[in-house]
């Protein structure tokens, strides 16, 4: 303890006095305020424009024959069913690959492994794939499925690519629907002397299965807009009839869409347009899909 | 990884083994996938290398891979991806976060469910789309009136990175956003008990407490600038050169990959084999920002 010393004058502190400076504050705070709005209305003007834009061009070449024509030089002939197929093929082989990987892949992170180096190291490893571009994985497709697997630039060759590039976003998905199921969830079903397997199939996977499938939908809605890695499988070919998925050439959406904007006649452009009001339409269905899955699914999921 | 509870009996039948190594197996295809790549990668490029001498390569700045005289300095593909990215950040970065911290700190619940999928509708566009609207729109409508039609043609740099800047914003936002709304409530309240205004709370308080998600978020947005293909493909044009007006014609890394595999080019030769090397370049890119953002986020993570 410090005696004060009694001969020292009382201390005045003289504190700088305080200016709130209120209106300059607020001032700054409202333009602020006002340039979160501005960005806000710059997104939503560029989603506007853009989608005025498409439909304006598109919609007046949008009918059944395109709809379930051929590519054609002319573009009045012009339809997309085979790269439609195409694309129903790549997506789902997608599904029928992904599914079992994706959510296999996550169950072994969340549910069974250690915390060991390798375990942690598939679990960086994946989100860095996450973070590779697209079109590394068309060449990682090329070498491997396309020469090396002999399955040729295919919609097959296609498909097995497409499921490597969302691979890591089915686990990452599943795994967070995984971790939401509460532990008691977990303990319940040991409790009644379930082995692990048992736990996670009767107890874990249906509570985690809606966050799954959606996730599982909105991967193939990435799987059928993305076509960057399908460049380098060939996907580039003009194809005028139905592909087969095993042999021959394929083509999708996204790829149609590249090749009739590159062309400088507004035709083209046109029906380049219409296409990509197909690809929108499509992404709208299967995250509308996702939205009816999840709710039915969690229906009966309540703790 | 594994939560505390396992199971009460000690017996484990064959079939549960099999399951755990089926499980382990498909948890591995990741790395599988990831030696994949970098093996095609460096075994092409080392193919490559032969031919062309990789000190050539990586400090060369003029690329001419199909027209003669042949040249294969990647650093005028570089620039131009570079070139992209950096224009798109500068559109991205104050977007992405402004909208980010609106949605945090300033929309009312209702506002949220509007402004978001807004956002959400702009991250699912498939990337194609918007190289569409950037040589349709974005170049004719906007670029050309405003700059004028002898310092801009259809084909530019600007215009590819306005696009990409556009579909890297809902990234950086929603990033951005998840971090900002961890900070918890009693900082925020703290400040306003202190009488902060709310611009002072967002700058001062869950701004800095928010920042390794917003660093990352901008890191990982840069990654994906570099990596984008479709939307960059159809805007920036094809004409390698090294160069920093973004009123030019430019090749990215990405473009060139795409645009040999487009061509009639045969798999042998030599300007298919530079793809791989490229490839390989742009791969150790994308690394290098992935591997810091990922560092960024547990050096400068507050839990709180």
């Amino acid at each position: 303890m410090t005696v004060a010393n009694p001969t020292a004058p009382p201390a005045t502190p003289v504190a700088p006095r305080f200016e709130p400076a209120l209106m300059r504050r607020k001032l700054t705070g409202t333009i602020f305020y006002g340039a979160c709005l501005a960005a806000i209305g710059v997104l939503l003007l560029a989603l506007t424009f853009l989608l005025i834009d498409v439909f304006r061009r598109g919609l007046p070449w949008l009918d059944l024959g395109f709809l379930s024509g051929v590519p054609s030089r002319r573009p009045a002939n012009a339809g997309i069913l085979p790269a439609l197929v195409g694309s129903f093929q790549v997506g789902i082989f997608v599904a029928i690959f992904s599914f079992p990987l994706g959510v296999a892949a996550a169950i072994y992170l969340t549910e069974y492994a250690k915390d060991n180096w390798f375990n942690r190291l598939l679990q960086t490893n994946i989100s860095n794939l996450a973070g590779v571009p697209s079109i590394i994985y068309g060449i990682l497709g090329l070498a491997l499925f396309v020469r090396l697997l002999g399955l040729g630039p295919t919609s097959l060759a296609a498909g097995l690519t497409m499921t490597l590039l969302i691979l890591p976003v089915v686990i990452i998905a599943s795994i967070e629907a995984l971790k939401a199921v509460p532990d008691a969830q977990r303990e319940g079903a040991y409790a009644l002397g379930a082995t692990r397997w048992q736990m996670v199939r009767g107890s874990i996977f249906p509570a985690a299965a809606p966050g799954i499938m959606t996730g599982l939908i909105l991967a193939m809605a990435r799987a059928i807009g993305e076509a960057a890695p399908l460049l380098l499988i060939g996907a580039s070919v003009f194809v005028t009839f139905l592909p087969n998925p095993l042999e021959g050439s394929y083509t999708v959406l996204p790829i149609q869409v590249l090749q009739w904007a590159s062309r400088p006649q507004a035709d083209f452009q046109g029906i380049s347009a219409a296409a990509i009001i197909v690809i929108l339409a499509l992404m709208l269905v299967l995250n509308g899909l996702a939205l009816v899955v999840r709710a039915r699914l969690s229906r009966h999921i309540q703790w | 990884m594994t939560t505390a509870a396992r199971p009460l009996t000690r017996h484990r039948p064959l079939s549960e083994r099999i399951i755990e190594v089926l499980l382990f197996l498909s948890a591995a295809v990741g790395v599988v996938t990831t030696l994949g790549i970098v093996a095609v990668l460096v075994f092409e490029t080392l193919d490559f290398f032969v031919v062309v001498s990789p000190i050539d390569f990586f400090t060369g700045t003029f690329w001419s891979a199909s027209i003669l005289p042949r040249a294969w300095g990647v650093l005028a593909l570089v620039s131009g991806t570079v070139l992209v990215a950096a224009i798109a950040l500068v559109i991205a970065v104050p977007l992405g976060l402004l909208a980010a911290v609106f949605l945090a700190d300033y929309a009312s619940p209702r506002v949220r469910t509007v402004v978001k999928p807004i956002l959400e509708t702009i991250a699912g566009i498939p990337t194609i789309v918007l190289g569409f609207f950037a040589v349709n729109f974005i170049s004719p409508q906007l670029l050309i009136p405003l700059l004028g039609r002898n310092n801009i043609g259809g084909f530019s740099a600007l215009a590819g990175g306005i696009v990409v800047g556009l579909l890297i914003t809902p990234l950086i936002a929603s990033i951005s956003e998840d971090s900002m709304r961890a900070v918890p409530r009693g900082m925020r309240e703290g400040a306003y008990a202190m009488g902060a205004t709310r611009f002072e709370v967002v700058r001062k308080v869950v701004f800095p407490a928010a920042i390794s998600g917003i660093m990352a978020s901008i890191i990982l947005a840069m990654s994906r600038a570099i990596g984008e293909t479709m939307a960059v493909l159809l805007a920036v044009g094809a004409k390698p050169q090294f160069t920093i007006d973004p009123t030019e014609s430019v090749q990215t890394m990405t473009a060139f990959i795409a645009a040999i595999s487009l061509g009639e080019t045969a798999q042998g030769s030599i300007e298919f084999k530079s793809l791989f090397a490229v490839g390989l370049t742009l791969f150790g890119m994308t690394l290098v920002l992935n591997l810091i953002s990922g560092w960024v986020v547990r050096k400068y993570r507050t839990a709180y």
